[in-house]
């Protein structure tokens, strides 16, 4: 992991202002941060691991534990919970058996909640690795995940 | 160091501009907003640019993507100027027909047109569709015909008029009196005058000074700052560098939240290009002025909307809002003089400097001026962007532009200000608004959220909603907020889960005016609203669940129970099948039962019950005892 983590400090000043720009690129390049991304910050900024794990769990753009291979993120915009929203979570939250946040067993789904996506017209939404999947039907939610579990799709199939 | 364009190159370089756009082609432009983005205008924008080569047609058609054009409940959209042809739920598949009739033949393409709900007539042009027909589009009308990622359509549509006459014919105070003379006031959310804010900022002593534009848009339901920094990037940039010569600031900061990847990326591409041709930078426009302009990206956490805290964050530390006074034209970010206004706000400034401020004052109300751009949103016919005058009432929003209330339902409540504001009833309709009247009626303008609500909408459940919301974003600091709005969403929780006890409203109102009066910062002092303002006005909704242990909207799950009307089901298996509890019970062609016990009302069979049958009903209250009993 070391070359990317050098080359991208090496990229970005010693100021306390390049922090929150640092771990979005750590973030973007492991899919976390790792005790040992924080402790090469800190030194490099000169300000302490405390300070770093406390900055980085107060956003939520961050995490310590890796993410899945599928994002599913469920909008809870206001707008999509006035059309079903909270629904659709308890749906996606049952077929993962995984609550909000966290990544399945197999690593396959992390399932996240996000404020809003500003595609009000489109709620409630469904976003699976970027792709949108508007005004989503409790019923519409396993075979939406189907096509992202490849044994599931399998059996599906049969 | 390289030096971009004097005044005078710059327009030279304009008039060549204008030049070129003489010789007029026919356009397609084709929405790219978050919201057509979605519905995969991309492929949409692709196949007319492959057609269009295909066949020749690159001299006389341009294919354009622009910013959102607002309607985003008709996307893709396309719209074929100069005459304004408005295409609606354009597929890839239409692309040819499009160019084949109307491009080259001038014919119309009949089932691409928008079809008006209330009179069933077919719309042609986009100015007469009734969603645009009601509204001004002054910030927010350029984005459809600009390409936001190029410089040159903006500069072509006047862009940096406005900042050349500040900079070669106005002194700073002038500027600022002129800002102040039009009435703006800022668009984030509390109104306070801009040319005041800017005023009390100059008139601070300081080596170094700052402006910030405020795009940490965090309520849940309002996407307008992004789509005016996806779609017209340079209004909010040359509104900035004026700012900052009024004020006197070196630097400024676009605070962008991390949800909004291509706000990012059309604001850096605009940025470079203003850098590129010398109107940011060092002597800008070849004059004395120098000024530049950095984009921060936010981190995912609602409170950095509120300015102490954005400034903590573009330090790079926790997002913790801060006592004020000192205000941070006092002392802001790094400990310097800073002002901050949001994206709305500063876009609106090249029109007020160009137009002049008595025509932006003859706009709006006495004390509101100008335009607001709202976003329609919720359970309404017509989801988008729209922006109208100040003053304008509700039910005109609602109704006119709006369309009305998706299938026919009856209106129960809009709800402004997102989690600071509050809901506004029936009887309140005919409301104008401004942000006086939003106050008084205890909600607030806020950034501009309108989420609209039905008869199908529980008003307990949105304030809870609400609630639990600000209560997750609370950054934990003062206790107040941090344990006065948790101690409220268990209350409410409690009630939406039919254990609500007497006396607990009492204790919500109790509990809000310790955290209103109470809190540090902005996301407190406002988060009881929404409670507020639906016990104000929905007290019967609140007394149903706590007394009769009802939800009257059947909303909430533990007061409701899923029931098979035997006279209407025809015994089709699709709930069955599609129950994940296996809690139906039934032959093909026989009367399906719900088994009470093992149901987990997740709603799929109410989903999936054909709309020619509707069999499947939800009950509250004591019609859901009566049946449930006699059917034990």
């Amino acid at each position: 992991m070391s070359t990317e983590i050098e080359k991208i400090l090496e990229e970005c000043g010693r100021n306390q202002k390049e922090l929150i720009h640092i771990l979005h690129r750590v973030q973007a390049e492991y899919a976390h941060i790792s005790p040992q991304a924080i402790s090469r910050i800190s030194k490099h900024l000169n300000i302490s691991e405390s300070e770093i794990y406390g900055v980085l769990t107060f956003y939520r753009a961050f995490s310590l534990k890796p993410r899945g291979k599928h994002l599913v993120t469920v909008c809870t915009g206001t707008a999509c919970h006035v059309r079903g929203a909270p629904m659709i979570v308890d749906e996606l939250k049952r077929e993962l058996n995984v609550g909000v946040g966290n990544t399945t067993e197999d690593n396959l789904f992390t399932l996240e909640a996000v404020n809003c996506l500003g595609a009000c017209a489109l709620g409630p939404i469904v976003v699976i690795d970027g792709e949108y999947h508007g005004q989503m039907k409790i019923s519409e939610v396993d075979r939406l995940l189907e096509k992202f579990d490849p044994e599931k799709e399998k059996k599906a199939k049969k | 160091m390289k030096k971009g364009l004097t005044l005078e190159k710059f327009e030279e370089a304009r008039a060549e501009i204008l030049r070129d756009r003489e010789i007029q082609k026919t356009g397609i432009t084709i929405c790219l907003g978050t919201g057509c983005h979605a519905y995969k205008c991309l492929e949409v924008s692709q196949a007319f640019k492959d057609e269009t080569e295909r066949q020749n047609l690159l001299d006389v058609v341009e294919v354009r993507t622009t910013g959102c054009h607002g309607f985003c409940e008709r996307g893709p959209i396309v719209v074929i100027q100069p005459k304004g042809i408005f295409y609606q739920r354009v597929q890839p598949n239409d692309v040819k027909e499009i160019i084949s009739k109307t491009i080259k033949n001038n014919e119309i393409v009949d089932r691409l047109l928008y079809v008006d709900p209330k009179t069933e007539e077919k719309i042609v042009y986009e100015k007469e569709v009734p969603f645009y027909k009601k509204q001004e589009r002054i910030i927010f009308g350029n984005n459809g015909f600009l390409d936001p990622t190029d410089i040159i359509d903006y500069i072509a549509l006047g862009g940096y008029e406005a900042l050349s006459k500040v900079l070669f014919e106005m002194t700073a105070e002038e500027v600022i009196s002129e800002v102040k003379e039009s009435g703006l006031r800022g668009r984030g959310g509390a109104g306070f005058i801009t040319g005041s804010k800017w005023e009390i900022c100059r008139d601070v002593s300081s080596d170094t000074k700052y402006i910030i534009c405020n795009a940490d848009e965090g309520d849940p339901g309002a996407y307008m700052d992004r789509s005016l920094l996806e779609g017209n990037p340079h209004s909010v940039i040359e509104g900035m560098i004026i700012g900052a010569y009024a004020i006197g600031a070196l630097d400024g900061y676009i605070y962008v939240r991390k949800e909004y990847p291509l706000a990012v990326k059309n604001v850096m591409i605009a940025l470079d290009q203003a850098r590129k041709l010398g109107l940011l930078g060092e002597s800008i426009l070849g004059s004395e002025f120098h000024f530049d302009i950095h984009v921060v990206q936010g981190a995912g956490a609602f409170v950095s909307g509120e300015e102490t805290s954005l400034m903590a964050s573009i330090e790079g530390r926790r997002a913790f809002p801060r006592q004020r006074p000192p205000f941070p034209a006092q002392k802001g970010l790094w400990g310097k003089p800073t002002n901050i206004n949001n994206v709305e706000t500063w876009a609106n400034i090249p029109y007020i400097i160009k137009n002049g401020a008595e025509w932006y004052s003859s706009i709006g109300t006495r004390k509101s001026k100008g335009t607001k751009i709202f976003s329609l949103v919720g359970k309404i016919n017509n989801t988008g962007l729209v922006e109208v005058p100040m003053g304008i009432t509700l039910r005109e929003i609602i109704y006119d532009i709006g369309g009305g209330i998706k299938n026919n339902k009856k209106y129960k409540a809009v709800q402004t200000g997102g989690p600071s504001g509050g809901c506004i009833p029936a009887e309140m309709l005919d409301l104008p608004i401004d942000f006086e009247t939003l106050t008084k009626a205890g909600s607030i303008m806020g950034s501009g959220g309108m989420i609209v609500m039905d008869e199908d909408t529980c008003m307990v459940d949105v304030a809870r909603y609400f609630l639990d919301f600000t209560q997750d974003e609370s950054c934990g600091k003062c206790v107040p907020c941090r344990m006065g709005n948790l101690q409220m969403v268990e209350i409410l929780t409690r009630i939406t889960e039919g254990k609500g006890e007497e006396g607990d409203i009492e204790r919500l109102e109790d509990l809000a005016k310790t955290v209103k009066e109470g809190s540090l910062c902005g996301l407190g002092q406002t988060a009881p609203n929404p409670v507020l303002t639906s016990i104000r006005y929905f007290r019967d909704e609140y007394e149903a669940h706590i007394k009769r242990k009802s939800c009257p909207a059947l909303v909430c799950k533990n007061l409701i129970a899923y029931y098979i009307e035997p006279e209407k089901c025809v015994g089709c298996l699709l709930c069955l099948k599609n129950c994940p509890s296996e809690a139906i019970s039934g032959e093909r062609k026989e009367v399906h039962v719900i088994e009470q016990d093992l149901c987990i009302k997740c709603g799929a069979c109410f989903d999936v019950c054909p709309p020619k049958v509707l069999a499947v009903s939800k009950l509250t209250g004591k019609k859901k005892e009566k049946i449930l009993k006699r059917r034990k």
